[in-house]
C-alpha cells in the first residue's frame, strides 16, 4: 500500500510563502517568550512558586459556588478550573499570601470541607513550590536547553556544514516557539509538563530535519553539478512519504493519549499533537530552505563523503 | 551467512530473555521463594506522580544553628566570668549576631584576653574599643566553624529526619541531601500527607521550664514583661468542636534542662480516662539534673514546653528520681504517637522550612496509571495495525522490532533501577516514535530501489545501507540532546532524558540488527522474488 506516489512539489519555490507563515508563528512565540520572561504569562507554579489543589468530588457542583467559598474566605485571586469528567476541581493560587508555604493547602481543604458539607471530596492531589525553588527551577532548564542546542549544532555542523547545523537549530527553535506561541494564546498554562513535551517535540522535529538533509547530502553527492534548488526539491520530495508516514504514526500513539490519558497529560498531549504538525512542516517548508537562502549563491561544501 | 545470522539472532534472543528476567519481579508478585535467592528482583519503580505519595523539599535554616552556638557560646563566656570573678557590665549576642562583652577595668581586661585566647579560640575579635577605662569587645565566630556547624546541622538534620520517618513506617523513602542546605524527601504512597509534614518539619525541642509565679501574667499581657520571663501559650483543641484554644503561661526564660539527656519516649495509656501520655526517660546526666530539679522546687509548676508550645505545667509534688517523667495533654493517639517518634528522634539541630511540597493522592496516581497504560495499549496496537496494513509482511517485522523494543526498554528501566515518571513516559513514546520511524526510512529505501529493479536480497541490502547514516545522524542527534539533559536537568526533566536515552540506544540495536538479521533469514531460506513491503 503507498499513500503517495512520485510527488515533484517545488517546495524550495515556495518558500517566501512558508518564511510569511514561519514568521507570524515565531514572532508569536517569541511574544509568548518575552511575556513568560517578564513574568507577565501564564506561568505554571513550578516556575513561579504557588500551590495548586485538585479535588475530587462525588457530586457534581457549582462552579461558582467553589469561586464564591474560595472569595469570601480570603482566597481572592486563585484560577479555577473544572474536569467534569469525575466531578474534579483544580484549584491554582499563584502568589504565596500572608499565609506560609504549606499552610495554604491546608486552608483551601478546609474551606472546602467547611463550605461543601453535602458533597464528600478526595484530595486527589496537593502542589506547593516556593519562589525559590521555581527560580532554581527555570534557571536549570535554560541552561539545559542552551547546552542541548549548542550540542546539536556542534554535532550537525561537523557532520554536514555550518549552515546545516544552524539551520536545524533554528527549525527547531521555530517549532518550540509556534508551539508556545499557540498555548500562549490559548492562555494555557506554562509548566514543567509543557516544557518536557516541548523538549519531546524538538527531538522529533531534529529527527524529521536530520533525515532531510541526508537525503539532501547523498544527492548533492550524485548530482553536483545540478541547482542547488533542484536536489533539494528531489530530496524533500524523495522522502516525503516517509516524512508522512511517521507523522501518522506519532500521530496514532498521540491521539489515544490525548482523548483517554486523563486530565494530567491533557494539555502535554495537545502540546505534542500540535507539536507534530508543525515539526513537520518545518522539516519540510522551512529546514531546508532556510539552508537554501544562506547558500544559494556561494558553493555548498558539504561533507559528502560520509 | 548462515554463521552471521546464528551469532545475530543469538544475541537478539540473549537480551530478550535478560530483558525478560528482569522483568518478572515487575510482572508477577509475589515471586516465588526459589527466585529470590539468585535472580533480580528489582521492579520497576513508579515515580510519585503515577503511584502517589509526597516530595518534599526542606531547606534548613542553618544561620539558626549559628545563632544558637552563639548563644551558647555568649553564656559560657558569662559563666566563666562569673566563676573566676571577673567584673564585667554585660555579655551577650546582639542582633548583629556577634557577642559585645563590656568589661570595666583594665585588670578584668587582661585577664579576659587571657581567657579568651586560651578558652575560645573559636572565637575572634571583631572590633575592639576603649573609651573611659572601659573595654569593648565584639567577638565572631571564625569562618571555619561557620562552616562545620552549618555542616553538622544538614547531616545530623538529615539523620534526624530519617529516623522519623524510619518510625513513621514509610516503605522505600528517599532521603538525600541537595544543593548547599536542602533536603530532599520522598514518600510514596504517604495515606495522610499533613501527618507526615507535622512529623517531619517539627524541630521537636523539648524544654524543662518554670513557671514564673512571682509576677502576675496579666501585667506581663499588658506589656511589662519581667526581665528573664516569656510568655508562651498552650494549646488545646476541644474534641467536639474542634476549637483551638489558647491559653498563655508566663515562664522563666531559661531552660532548666533540654531534650537531649532522653533515652527513650514512648505513648501509654491512662487507665482511668483512657487518655494518652507520652512516657519520656532520662539519661543518668538527665537523670540526675531532673532529680536535683524538682528538689529544689518541689509545690513550683514546672511546664513541659516542646518548640515554644506548652503542653503541661504541672506542681512539682516531689522530688522525681528514677529518670523518669511524662507529657500530658489532650492527645489524640496519633498525636502521641507522632510526639513520642519526635522526641526519641531528637531535635532538629536547626528549624527547616518547606520549600516544596508535592503530593499525589493514591486515587490520582492510579488514575493516571490506569489511563497512561489505556492509552499507550490503544496507540500501540493503532500504530501496529498500520505498519501491518501499510508494508504487509515487513511491516509485521518492524512490528517486532517494536515489541522487541518496549520490553528492552522496560527491562533496562528495571535493571537500572530507574523510576519511570509522567514525562519518562513521554521519552517512551519519543523513542517508539523513533523506532517506528526508522523502520519506515527503511522499507521506503528498499520500495525505492525494489522499484530499480534489483532483487529483493540486493534491495534490503541497498536500502538497509542507505538509510544506516541516516538513523545514525537522526539517533546521535537525539541522544546528545538527551545526555545533554540528563546532566543538566533537574525532576521530570531527568526522567526524560533517562528514559529518552535509554530509548534511543535500544532502539539503534533493534533496528540495524532486529529486523535485518529476520530479513536475511528469508532470503537465505530461499531466493524471494518478490517481498511484501
Amino acid at each position: 500500500m503507498q499513500l503517495l506516489g512520485k510527488t515533484n512539489i517545488n517546495f524550495v519555490g515556495l518558500r517566501k510563502y512558508a518564511f510569511f507563515l514561519s514568521a507570524i508563528l515565531v514572532t508569536v512565540g517569541a511574544i509568548a517568550m518575552v511575556q513568560l520572561i517578564r513574568g507577565q504569562s501564564n506561568l505554571g507554579i513550578d516556575f513561579a512558586g504557588g500551590t495548586s489543589v485538585q479535588l475530587k468530588f462525588e457530586k457534581p457542583f457549582q462552579l461558582d459556588k467553589a469561586r464564591h467559598a474560595l472569595e469570601i474566605n480570603g482566597f481572592k485571586d486563585c484560577e479555577l478550573q473544572q474536569f467534569t469528567e469525575g466531578n474534579k476541581l483544580l484549584i491554582q493560587v499563584k502568589k504565596t499570601t500572608a499565609i506560609p508555604l504549606g499552610k495554604v493547602a491546608d486552608k483551601i481543604v478546609s474551606i472546602f470541607t467547611k463550605e461543601f458539607t453535602d458533597n464528600k471530596f478526595l484530595v486527589d492531589s496537593t502542589t506547593e513550590i516556593g519562589p525559590k525553588v521555581g527560580k532554581n527551577l527555570q534557571h536549570d532548564t535554560i541552561i539545559a536547553v542552551i547546552f542541548s542546542a549548542i550540542g546539536m549544532i556542534v554535532y550537525l555542523a561537523w557532520r554536514f556544514e555550518f549552515s546545516f547545523g544552524v539551520a536545524a537549530a533554528v527549525a527547531t527553535f521555530h517549532d518550540v516557539l509556534s508551539v508556545l506561541g499557540i498555548f500562549h494564546i490559548l492562555g494555557k498554562e506554562v509548566n514543567l509538563l509543557l516544557v518536557t513535551a516541548l523538549l519531546t517535540l524538538a527531538g522529533y522535529s531534529l529527527t524529521d530535519t536530520v533525515v532531510v538533509y541526508d537525503r539532501i547530502r547523498e544527492n548533492l553527492r550524485l548530482r553536483p553539478r545540478d541547482p542547488l534548488a533542484d536536489v533539494m526539491n528531489s530530496s524533500i520530495n524523495e522522502v516525503l512519504s516517509r516524512t508522512i508516514v511517521t507523522s501518522l504514526t506519532v500521530f496514532l500513539v498521540l491521539v489515544p493519549l490525548f482523548f483517554f490519558g486523563g486530565e494530567v497529560i491533557h494539555d502535554f498531549s495537545f502540546a505534542l499533537l500540535i507539536g507534530i504538525i508543525i515539526g513537520t512542516y518545518s522539516s519540510i517548508f522551512v529546514a531546508s530552505p532556510i539552508v537554501y537562502q544562506w547558500r544559494k549563491d556561494k558553493k555548498v561544501r558539504i561533507r559528502t563523503r560520509r | 551467512m548462515r554463521r552471521s545470522i546464528q551469532w545475530r539472532a543469538g544475541l537478539i534472543l540473549l537480551l530478550l530473555a535478560l530483558s525478560i528476567l528482569f522483568l518478572t519481579p515487575t510482572l508477577i508478585d509475589p515471586l516465588p521463594q526459589w527466585w529470590r535467592k539468585v535472580l533480580p528482583v528489582e521492579k520497576i519503580h513508579l515515580g510519585l506522580d503515577l503511584r502517589g505519595g509526597m516530595h518534599l523539599l526542606l531547606e534548613v535554616e542553618v544561620q539558626k544553628a549559628v545563632e544558637s552556638a552563639m548563644d551558647k557560646y555568649a553564656s559560657d563566656i558569662k559563666d566563666t566570668l562569673t566563676k573566676k570573678d571577673i567584673s564585667f557590665q554585660q555579655v551577650e549576642r546582639n542582633s548583629a549576631g556577634k557577642i559585645s562583652v563590656l568589661l570595666t577595668d583594665t585588670k578584668a581586661n587582661d585577664r579576659f584576653n587571657l581567657i579568651r585566647s586560651d578558652q575560645f579560640a573559636n572565637l575572634k575579635v571583631a572590633s575592639f574599643l576603649e573609651r573611659e577605662g572601659k573595654y569593648q569587645y565584639l567577638l565572631e565566630l571564625n569562618p571555619k566553624e561557620v562552616k562545620s556547624i552549618e555542616d553538622s546541622a544538614i547531616r545530623q538534620g538529615l539523620e534526624t529526619i530519617r529516623n522519623r520517618i524510619d518510625q513513621f513506617g514509610v516503605t522505600e523513602p528517599v532521603i538525600a541531601p541537595q544543593g548547599e542546605n536542602q533536603i530532599l524527601i520522598q514518600l510514596p504512597g504517604v495515606k495522610d500527607p499533613q501527618r507526615a509534614v507535622e512529623l517531619i518539619g517539627r524541630t521537636a525541642l523539648l524544654e524543662f521550664k518554670l513557671v514564673d509565679e512571682e509576677n502576675s501574667l496579666e501585667e506581663a499581657l499588658k506589656g511589662n514583661m519581667p526581665p528573664g520571663s516569656e510568655i508562651l501559650y498552650q494549646k488545646a483543641a476541644d474534641k467536639e468542636t474542634g476549637v483551638v484554644t489558647r491559653r498563655p503561661f508566663l515562664l522563666k526564660k531559661r531552660a532548666l534542662m533540654t531534650g537531649d539527656v532522653l533515652t527513650d519516649a514512648r505513648t501509654r495509656i491512662k487507665s482511668d480516662f483512657n487518655e494518652p501520655y507520652v512516657s519520656i526517660d532520662f539519661d543518668a546526666r538527665g537523670a540526675r539534673l531532673f532529680d536535683q530539679i524538682t528538689a529544689e522546687n518541689v509545690k513550683k509548676r514546672l511546664a513541659i514546653v516542646l518548640d515554644n508550645n506548652v503542653y503541661s505545667a504541672p506542681v512539682i509534688q516531689e522530688r522525681i528520681s528514677g529518670g523518669k517523667a511524662q507529657i500530658s495533654g489532650s492527645f489524640t493517639p496519633d498525636e502521641a504517637a507522632d510526639l513520642a517518634i519526635v522526641l526519641r528522634a531528637g531535635a532538629l539541630p536547626a528549624p527547616v522550612k518547606i520549600i516544596q511540597n508535592v503530593t499525589v493522592g493514591p486515587s490520582l496516581g492510579q488514575d493516571s496509571i490506569d489511563r497512561g497504560i489505556r492509552a499507550a495499549i490503544i496507540g500501540s496496537i493503532l500504530v501496529v495495525v498500520f505498519m501491518a496494513f501499510y508494508y504487509r509482511f515487513s511491516g509485521l517485522i518492524a512490528d517486532w522490532a517494536l515489541i522487541l523494543n518496549i520490553i528492552y526498554l522496560m527491562g533496562a528501566l528495571a535493571s537500572m533501577r530507574a523510576t519511570l515518571t509522567l514525562p519518562g513516559i513521554a521519552g517512551i513514546i519519543l523513542a517508539i516514535g523513533m523506532a517506528v520511524d526508522s523502520n519506515v526510512l527503511m522499507f521506503e529505501r528498499i520500495r525505492e530501489e525494489l522499484r530499480q529493479g534489483k532483487t529483493v536480497r540486493a534491495a534490503v541490502d541497498a536500502g538497509y545501507d542507505k538509510a544506516l547514516f541516516t538513523i545514525i545522524d537522526s539517533h546521535v542527534t537525539t541522544l546528545i540532546t538527551a545526555l545533554v539533559l540528563f546532566q543538566f536537568g533537574t525532576g521530570p526533566i531527568k526522567g526524560f532524558a533517562v528514559t529518552l536515552s535509554l530509548g534511543v540506544m535500544i532502539n539503534l540495536f533493534s533496528a540495524l540488527i532486529g529486523t535485518k538479521v529476520i530479513f536475511d533469514w528469508i532470503n537465505f531460506k530461499k531466493q524471494l522474488k518478490t517481498l511484501s513491503i
